[in-house]
């Protein structure tokens, strides 16, 4: 798959000098999709636009990889009342950080893709949901924002057509949880950042109690690609089922940490070594975070020949997230990096089940005794019981995003927690 | 007694123009807590109350949002905020080496200001600059990235005469090499 990386030509992030600006970005067939689609309604019917979305098997960027225009489809009929787009730049998961990326560099492709999506799902008001730690990537895309109402491409009557949408942005104030996205409604109708009950689904009752779809950023910006070129076009890159360009974070342990573009399915080996310029200081590769702190870490041994899509991941024994990648070399301390990892879950919990609020509670101090040489073999035991009785007994998967790194760290790395519990006569574990 | 805390006419044309961007008052209740921080360096308990009145939304709703979000400072904190990421990928390069660095060379640990009310010092989660790590984020605003100890001692310095970082790129690596 990942064979023609290196001709491989950016899609999502072109290197073009000041693509941020609107003149620029129109100069580079920006915005082209969005007129298409607008000057041949006949052809391109709210209906249709979905369809060619959903044949082009965008997988969500955000971490669930699930069909976007399939997402759209789950939209019921307009009854005339506001229908809503949130858009997820909430970007939390320890691990990320490309949608800033797309914020800075390329931020009209994102806007492009949500009005095309406000259309295709007939859309009143679409929300930029952003972290607020993001502050200055905010005002950029405010910026963006700005000259899309100048040109006409936001606002009422879009390019003289009966087509009007809204676009605002809304800044978080440091909560990983409004990742979730029933959580990202609770943040955006001002209280705490309680995810919802599933169903209804936000598209049954999301924002306000109206119909809503929740996209990641990096997802909406393929929209304008696929529309410009096809889902045809789309499909052909990268391998069939997770397809498209993918903006691959690496970071921790490498030569050359950054944001990467290049098609789905990339081989992780050359992602590690060609890409990122190999594991620093000439270290062996211990383990790697292929998705976000989430994603189960698979060990060195376990990646030859896998590659960064769900498939491939899935049956790695992980899964792809939002290939945030973190790169662990053979000096890692597992069981420092696993409590710290359960300590941000701790942390983040929002409190609202117990499973999750104490289960993440338990786990850190647990993995805290481990770490600081206090541990006994029961403790593994434990780790594994609470994990048990947090997976999917919550609201919110918020929960197994704990208990994953966990389980599987002391499955992989089992030696290594032995080793810090070598205190007790108990060898149950 | 007046209160400590007020919005004047401007402020509040400001916070219409907030509000007007959701369907409800209670919506605006981050970005009025944004701009209500903004302007008093924190959202105490008398900002949270002016900020209920502001929007007739209650008070303890206010006050559950401001205690559920960490950005917002339920005390007064130093005039420069130093949060230190040292989660994950920020933990395994370096960030709690820098932490404790900053926390010498200020004489205080984390989640403690300087007497001087001059700097407050966070070790916080993700900030989402994973490949830029170790790094830290001034007063909710500017990344200052790939810290070093020389760098530190630059960055206080700089804020000690009331000069903020300046927004850093980091651009991906790929354009760097390519047009």
């Amino acid at each position: 798959m990942s064979k023609d990386w290196k001709s491989y030509q950016p899609l999502l992030v072109p290197a073009i000098r000041d693509l941020h600006e609107i003149s620029v970005y129109e100069k580079n067939n920006g915005y082209q999709a969005l007129k298409k689609i607008l000057k041949n309604r006949k052809t391109w019917t709210p209906a249709n636009v979905v369809n060619e979305v959903k044949t082009a098997n965008i997988r969500g960027r955000g971490g669930a990889g699930f069909n976007a225009g399939l997402k759209w489809s789950f939209m019921p009929e307009p009854d005339g009342e506001p229908r809503y787009l949130a858009c997820n730049g909430d970007e939390s998961e320890p691990g990320t950080f490309k949608d800033r990326k797309i914020f800075e560099f390329n931020p009209h492709q994102f806007i492009e893709g949500a009005i095309i999506a406000a259309y295709a799902m007939q859309i009143d008001v679409i929300y930029v949901y952003i972290r607020g730690e993001y502050r200055p990537f905010v005002l950029k895309l405010q910026d963006a924002i700005d000259q899309a109402y100048e040109k006409g491409y936001l606002g009422e009557k879009i390019l003289g057509s009966d087509f009007s949408v809204e676009m605002h942005t809304h800044m978080g104030a440091g909560a990983y949880i409004c990742g979730e996205e029933s959580s990202l409604m609770e943040s955006l109708e001002g209280k705490r950042g309680y995810p919802r009950v599933k169903p209804p689904f936000p598209a049954q009752r999301g924002l306000w109690g109206r119909p809503t779809t929740i996209n990641n950023i990096e997802t909406l910006a393929n929209v304008p690609l696929v529309m410009q070129h096809g889902a045809d076009w789309y499909l052909g890159i990268g391998p069939k089922t997770h397809p498209g360009p993918v903006l691959y974070g690496i970071s921790g342990h490498v030569n050359r940490p950054g944001v990467y573009e290049y098609q789905a399915g990339m081989d992780i080996m050359t992602l590690i070594n060609e890409v990122a310029g190999g594991v620093r200081g000439g270290k062996k590769l211990k383990a790697l975070i292929p998705g976000g702190s989430s994603t189960p870490p698979l060990r060195a041994d376990m990646l030859e020949g896998v590659t960064m899509d769900s498939e491939s991941l899935r049956d790695a024994g992980s899964m792809m997230g939002t290939a945030g990648m973190v790169v662990l070399d053979e000096d890692t301390d597992m069981v420092e990096l696993i409590w710290r990892i359960s300590y941000f879950y701790d942390h983040e919990s929002c409190g609202q089940c117990t499973p999750c609020r104490e289960g993440t509670g338990w786990l850190e101090k647990t993995l805290r005794k481990i770490k600081d040489g206090n541990g006994e073999m029961r403790d593994l035991d434990l780790l594994l019981a609470i994990c048990y009785r947090m997976e999917g007994r919550t609201i919110c998967a918020l929960a197994d995003a704990a208990a994953w790194p966990v389980r599987y760290s002391i499955d992989r790395f089992r030696e290594e927690f032995e080793k810090k519990c070598k205190k007790t006569v108990y060898a149950v574990a | 007694m007046a209160e400590k805390h007020t919005f004047d006419d401007k402020d509040l044309k400001e916070i219409e123009k907030l509000t007007a961007k959701y369907p409800d008052k209670q919506s605006a209740v981050l970005p009025v807590l944004w701009y209500a921080q903004d302007k008093f360096g924190h959202t105490d308990p008398a900002v949270q109350r002016l900020v209920s009145k502001t929007l007739g939304v209650p008070e303890a709703h206010i006050r559950g949002v401001v205690s559920f979000y960490t950005q917002f400072y339920e005390k007064p904190m130093g005039k420069n905020v130093l949060d230190v990421c040292t989660c994950l990928s920020c933990q395994v390069s370096g960030g709690y080496d820098m932490l404790h660095y900053i926390e010498e060379k200020l004489g205080i640990k984390a989640g403690q200001t300087t007497p001087d009310g001059e700097f407050s010092v966070q070790s916080v989660e993700c900030l989402g600059a994973c490949g830029y790590a170790p790094m830290l984020q001034v007063t909710n605003d500017k990344f200052v990235n790939h810290l070093t100890r020389e760098k530190v001692d630059k960055l206080i310095e700089d804020l000690r005469t009331g000069k903020q970082p300046d927004f850093e790129s980091n651009p991906m690596p790929q354009h760097e090499k390519g047009s």
